[in-house]
């Protein structure tokens, strides 16, 4: 499914984010990322949905080899990924049903089936009755919840979430972390990095802790292990 | 791309025009005040380039007879003036005519030079206006007329005389004022084409994190470019159009005001001439300023 091979990463700056990364991620999985603030986490997802090249080493995803992706074919690969991140990243001129139907729209789908699948993913996360509000109306764990119903509208195989409950309070984290659960259940691999300690020790998944540019534990129902 | 997306293309970009209400109206401001000056101008030009077009035809060939000529030579070398092909017009203006074009000419003060000239001792020359069909061929034809003298034995050609020196300068100046004229207009659309362009790569910068977005979610290049495509055109369309429309306004009033002064030595192309292709070339440029300036914007947003 994710496959990395000896990765690289080297910002222009001279940053080395990854230093000779290798990790398999399974479909289905689910996979906490913990470690400090940059230590790579974001540079390791950002290479999953090729916002990032690698500068060495071999990057697969779904079968694609992503680092040797050619430009016009990268809309095709992120259809298939949906990203979550810890600022929701919505669209603040459209409404929620918009912000959704959005991911939709740009894979030219028929008009039936936008508004079908759009107020389906509304209602799994639970916000069918405030489809039309703007974001603004919306509080921090409304807005996520959008983000998650667009990122999941269609049906990618992978979810990226860059701290999806950096912003929220512990309780509307929880509502989120369920939601990616049952997201996760009916059969999505999901990459999150995180910093919230009670999450990872409660919810026990797969624990990639990278430091350094380098994976220095990898575990399964692993722990947050970090004592800060 | 299906039906439905090009739909929700021209449906996005004129919900964009007005999402970015300010920002639209400065972009459409700024297309009305380059055009509005680039149309003054073009007016100008047209206006200045009929009149010079009316100079020139009125430049006229003033072949002067000898007194020897008699009736018939006279229609002989009318007659072969007329067949050549570059002249379009000979008129025969008889001495006694010419006497008293150049009495009135010469008005009050010069009565009492051409006292005593009557009928009989009249010193001006049967003469021939000679018109052309183009301007420029004057000085040729004006030689050709000279060259008559070689054919006949009595040479009936006294002196030909065509405002030698003026017409090159008529010419020269009408020249200057068509190139002077069309290089301000090119400056203006380039002027133009870069506060438009400006005035949307600002919108483009607000709307850095919606291309973004758009990005993520897996939108491709030309899915993104559409709206910006259609919100350029329709900024052009909207501007182009409320210029014409001042334009028209403004210019029709300016030649009825100009019909009504009779005094005036010159008129004024009517609406009705130039009207439509002032405005298909105003309404294009409008799309084309509009079409260029989002595109060029957002190209280098797209990269990555």
């Amino acid at each position: 499914m994710i496959e990395m091979q000896d990765i690289w990463k080297t910002y222009p700056n001279g940053t080395h984010a990854l230093k000779g990364v290798s990790v398999k991620i399974d479909r289905n999985e689910f996979v906490y990322l913990v470690g400090p603030s940059g230590a790579g986490k974001s540079t390791f997802m950002k290479l999953i949905y090729r916002e990032e090249v690698p500068t060495k080493g071999q990057i697969s995803v779904n079968g694609f080899n992503i680092g040797k992706l050619k430009p016009r074919k990268i809309p095709y690969v992120r259809r298939n990924i949906g990203v979550i991140f810890q600022d929701f990243r919505l669209l603040p001129k459209l409404t929620a049903y918009e912000n959704v139907a959005f991911a939709l729209e740009v894979i030219e789908a028929p008009k039936k089936v936008i508004k079908k699948r759009t107020l389906e993913v509304l209602e799994l996360v639970g916000l069918k009755n405030k489809a039309n509000r703007d974001p603004s109306q919306l509080s921090g764990g409304e807005q996520q919840r959008v983000a998650i119903a667009r990122a999941i509208v269609n049906n990618p195989s992978v979810i990226i979430a860059d701290e999806p409950t950096g912003n929220l309070d512990p309780e509307t984290s929880w509502g989120i972390m369920q939601l990616l659960d049952e997201i996760n259940f009916r059969g999505t691999t999901i990459v999150m990095a995180t910093h919230n300690r009670d999450i990872v020790n409660t919810m026990r998944k797969r624990v990639i802790a990278i430091e350094h540019g380098n994976i220095v534990r990898d575990q399964l129902r692993g722990d947050y292990g970090y004592e800060f | 791309m299906n039906f439905n997306t090009l739909l929700r293309h021209i449906r996005e970009g004129a919900k964009n025009v007005f999402r970015n209400g300010w920002m639209s109206v400065a972009s459409i401001t700024s297309i009305v005040v380059s055009l509005f000056i680039l149309g003054v101008f073009l007016l100008l030009v047209l206006n200045v380039n009929s009149f010079a077009d009316d100079a020139d035809s009125q430049v006229q060939i003033s072949t002067y007879l000898g007194s020897n000529v008699d009736k018939a030579m006279r229609e002989k070398v009318q007659a072969e003036i007329g067949a050549m092909e570059e002249v379009s017009k000979v008129t025969l203006i008889p001495k006694a005519e010419g006497l008293k074009d150049f009495k009135e000419k010469l008005g009050e003060e010069g009565k009492d030079l051409l006292e005593g000239y009557d009928e009989t001792t009249n010193p001006i020359p049967d003469t021939l206006k000679v018109e052309v069909v183009e301007p420029t061929t004057v000085p040729y034809v004006a030689s050709k007329i000279k060259a008559l003298n070689e054919k006949y034995p009595d040479q009936p050609i006294y002196k030909v005389n065509y405002g030698q020196g003026t017409t090159e300068k008529l010419f020269k100046i009408t020249r200057a004022v068509r190139n002077i004229g069309f290089a301000f207009v090119a400056g203006l659309g380039l002027m133009a084409m870069f506060l438009i362009s400006n005035t949307i790569r600002v919108t483009i910068l607000a709307r850095r994190r919606e291309i973004g977005i758009m990005k993520l979610v897996g939108a491709t290049n030309m899915f993104i470019r559409w709206p910006f495509f259609v919100e350029g055109a329709l900024i052009g369309f909207v501007g182009s159009a409320v210029t014409v429309g001042a334009l028209f306004f403004g210019y029709s009033q300016l030649v009825e005001s100009v019909k009504a002064d009779i005094t005036l030595a010159f008129h004024l192309i009517p609406v009705s001439e130039i009207g439509f292709q002032l405005a298909v070339l105003i309404v294009g440029l409008g799309l084309l300023i509009g079409i260029w300036g989002s595109t060029m914007s957002i190209r280098k947003f797209l990269k990555v």
